[in-house]
């Protein structure tokens, strides 16, 4: 059954999103984006088995490379931020507003 | 036996002399000592640029593919060119401004005012990645409204915005609102290019395919009611909104455009908008066209908000930057009008030759704008305050009749370039002849009128105020810089008083829509 994947996959998704949401670290913040395109890969695996076609495998491994470019550039700007203000905290970045 | 895939090398050049220009960049970084670098990047960056174009121009006379190029995965057809044409120009544009090496970091890694910052700036010391950085950005731009199935699109879509992140926080001065900018846009930005991604993988499910025009296909048997469909497209949606900045969608613009160096605002604001209408266009309109009235009541909502939110809270705006961040916001709202007029193809093609035009002449100006606000400077950086812009007109007439002329072409005064883009735009939508429709081009209208109102505040506060004492100073600027703020001010006036040959051009390019 593939349903149970996808409704895994669905809920890893909801709670990435929300990590997003309500977490203040930025770094937290970032693993939870993580999730959720890890949650993509589920689905896209999954939906490959359930159509019968390798293309959503061959997309989990596009999605993987480009998750890793996006580690590289994200810890890289966190790092930035946070030996400047010695907080990795979204909250205490606000100086933009309004 | 395996039969190789094919690659149409010619239809595909503009992409990879800009992406192979890019890795060259990346190699002179490594191998060029420090004090030739510059002095390769900046020849190297705009030569791709104009090869990359020349080969456009070529492909445009050698007539239009009409099969999409490597395996169907890249759609190169008339909108296509057109939209590189126009991506090229406003980066060759932009590219000039980033070569004002007075506005980038000397060294991102090291702390705000520490003796490291100290040491790098006496020793001289440039970030010249900004090059490559930039060029990979731009080939992202390229593929981005080219790609002709939602992987490409996703791997451009990150291609694109990943060097951006970057070079949004490696602003000389304000280094901390750099940073938070950079910060900001990269979380939200990673926060909604998963939701594309999401948005693939339950279209994936629907249609069993990423390809467009297998989506389109499957759409046709499938009768478009599906769970899958419905919640695909939507999330599908998100990720496309807020790289163009639609609301609810927006809030990462106004500080992006704020505390990024403002040669990278102004190739965000012109080339990545450009681009992600582009793809905003071939997803709705190849993929999901035969769907159009399950997505339109949505995007007419988001139409609306977007274009009222950026009207209204452009008024309240005191920074000059964010003010102009809020009018492309607006002026997302307008160009969402033309995405909705969907209907028969010669429908289609008056309503994309109008958002083709549009966007060329608000991207040309937004460019001359932002160009203007590098050379208004205080002590400690840009004068971004509107304070501070006080009495500008009188200190420097003709930097201030520059901008001036520009904001009307933002408001769409007749006689510039910004009133036959948006009267291309809304004639379209009317042209449609619905009811909810052409209500929403009454709505535009009236933003617009209200978006009149702080272009023109801007103005008063520029030519009827006194200056004061210590005011900013009017640098002298670069032979690049006069040359980008010279050709805005005159594509702005000649697409206003002269706009027939752009227009046929785009009305060309339009006529044989996207490839299917």
């Amino acid at each position: 059954m593939t349903t149970h994947y996808l409704v895994l996959s669905a809920l890893l998704f909801a709670i990435g999103g929300i990590g997003v949401l309500v977490r203040r670290n930025a770094i937290v913040v970032f693993m939870c984006v993580e999730l959720m395109l890890n949650a993509c890969n589920l689905a896209f695996v999954t939906f490959a088995r359930q159509n019968g076609n390798i293309d959503g495998q061959v997309i989990a491994f596009f999605v993987m490379i480009v998750a890793a470019a996006e580690v590289v550039i994200g810890l890289a700007i966190i790092v930035t931020i946070f030996r400047t203000r010695r907080s990795a905290s979204v909250d205490d970045a606000s100086l933009l507003k309004y | 036996m395996i039969t190789a895939p094919t690659i149409e090398y010619f239809a595909l050049a503009p992409l990879l002399i800009i992406f192979g220009a890019a890795i060259i960049g990346v190699l002179v970084e490594a191998f060029a000592p420090r004090y030739l670098r510059r002095a390769v990047h900046v020849p190297l960056t705009l030569l791709s640029l104009v090869g990359a174009f020349a080969l456009v121009i070529l492909q445009t006379i050698r007539g239009v593919p009409t099969t999409p190029a490597a395996m169907g995965s890249v759609a190169v057809d008339g909108p296509t060119l057109f939209i590189w044409g126009a991506i090229l120009v406003l980066s060759f544009v932009s590219v000039l401004l980033i070569n004002d090496e007075e506005q980038f970091v000397p060294s991102a890694a090291a702390v705000p005012g520490s003796a490291e910052e100290e040491k790098a700036i006496t020793e001289g010391a440039a970030h010249t990645e900004v090059y490559p950085l930039a060029l990979f950005a731009i080939g992202g731009m390229l593929l981005f409204p080219a790609s002709n199935d939602l992987l490409i699109m996703f791997v451009a879509l990150e291609v694109m915005s990943l060097p951006l992140y970057l070079l949004c926080g490696l602003a000389r001065r304000r280094r901390l609102l750099s940073q938070e900018a950079s910060v900001k846009y990269f979380l939200l930005g990673a926060f909604s290019s998963a939701f594309f991604l999401y948005g693939t993988a339950l279209l994936y499910g629907f249609a069993g395919t990423v390809d467009l025009a297998g989506i389109r296909e499957a759409l046709a048997t499938a009768g478009g009611t599906e769970t899958l469909l419905l919640v695909g497209t939507a999330m599908l949606g998100v990720g496309l909104l807020f790289k163009i900045g639609a609301a609810p969608f927006q809030a990462w613009k106004p500080d992006v455009y704020q505390g990024a160096p403002t040669p990278i605002t102004a190739l965000m604001a012109s080339g990545t908008l450009v681009a992600a209408f582009g793809a905003v266009l071939r997803v709705f309109w190849v993929a999901l066209g035969n769907d159009s009235w399950n997505w339109q009541p949505i995007m007419w909502g988001v139409a609306a908000l977007t274009m009222v939110v950026g009207s209204i809270l452009a008024i309240t705006q005191t920074d000059i930057k964010r003010m102009l961040a809020y009018s492309s916001i607006a002026h997302a709202g307008f160009l969402l009008v033309g995405v909705m007029a969907v209907g028969e193809a010669a429908q289609n093609a008056l309503a994309l030759s109008g958002l083709l035009f549009y966007l060329v002449t608000y991207g040309i100006t937004t460019v001359g704008a932002f160009a203007v606000v590098t050379m208004v400077r205080d002590p400690g950086g840009e004068a971004w305050h509107l304070s501070r812009w006080a009495g500008l007109g009188k200190r420097s007439p003709k930097l201030a009749g520059v901008f001036a002329f520009f904001l009307l072409a933002f408001a769409g005064i007749p006689l510039t370039s910004g009133f036959f883009g948006k009267y291309a735009v809304f004639r379209s939508a009317v042209a449609l002849g619905q009811g909810w429709l052409t209500g929403l081009v009454v709505l535009a209208v009236v933003a617009s009128a209200a978006a009149a109102f702080f272009y023109v505040r801007v103005i008063v506060l520029m030519f009827f105020s006194d200056p004061s004492a210590d005011g900013p100073t009017v640098v002298t600027p670069s032979w690049a810089t006069s040359t980008v703020v010279g050709f805005s001010a005159f594509a702005t006036v000649a697409l206003g008083v002269f706009p027939q040959p752009v227009l046929d051009l785009a009305e060309k390019a339009a006529k044989s829509l996207f490839v299917q």
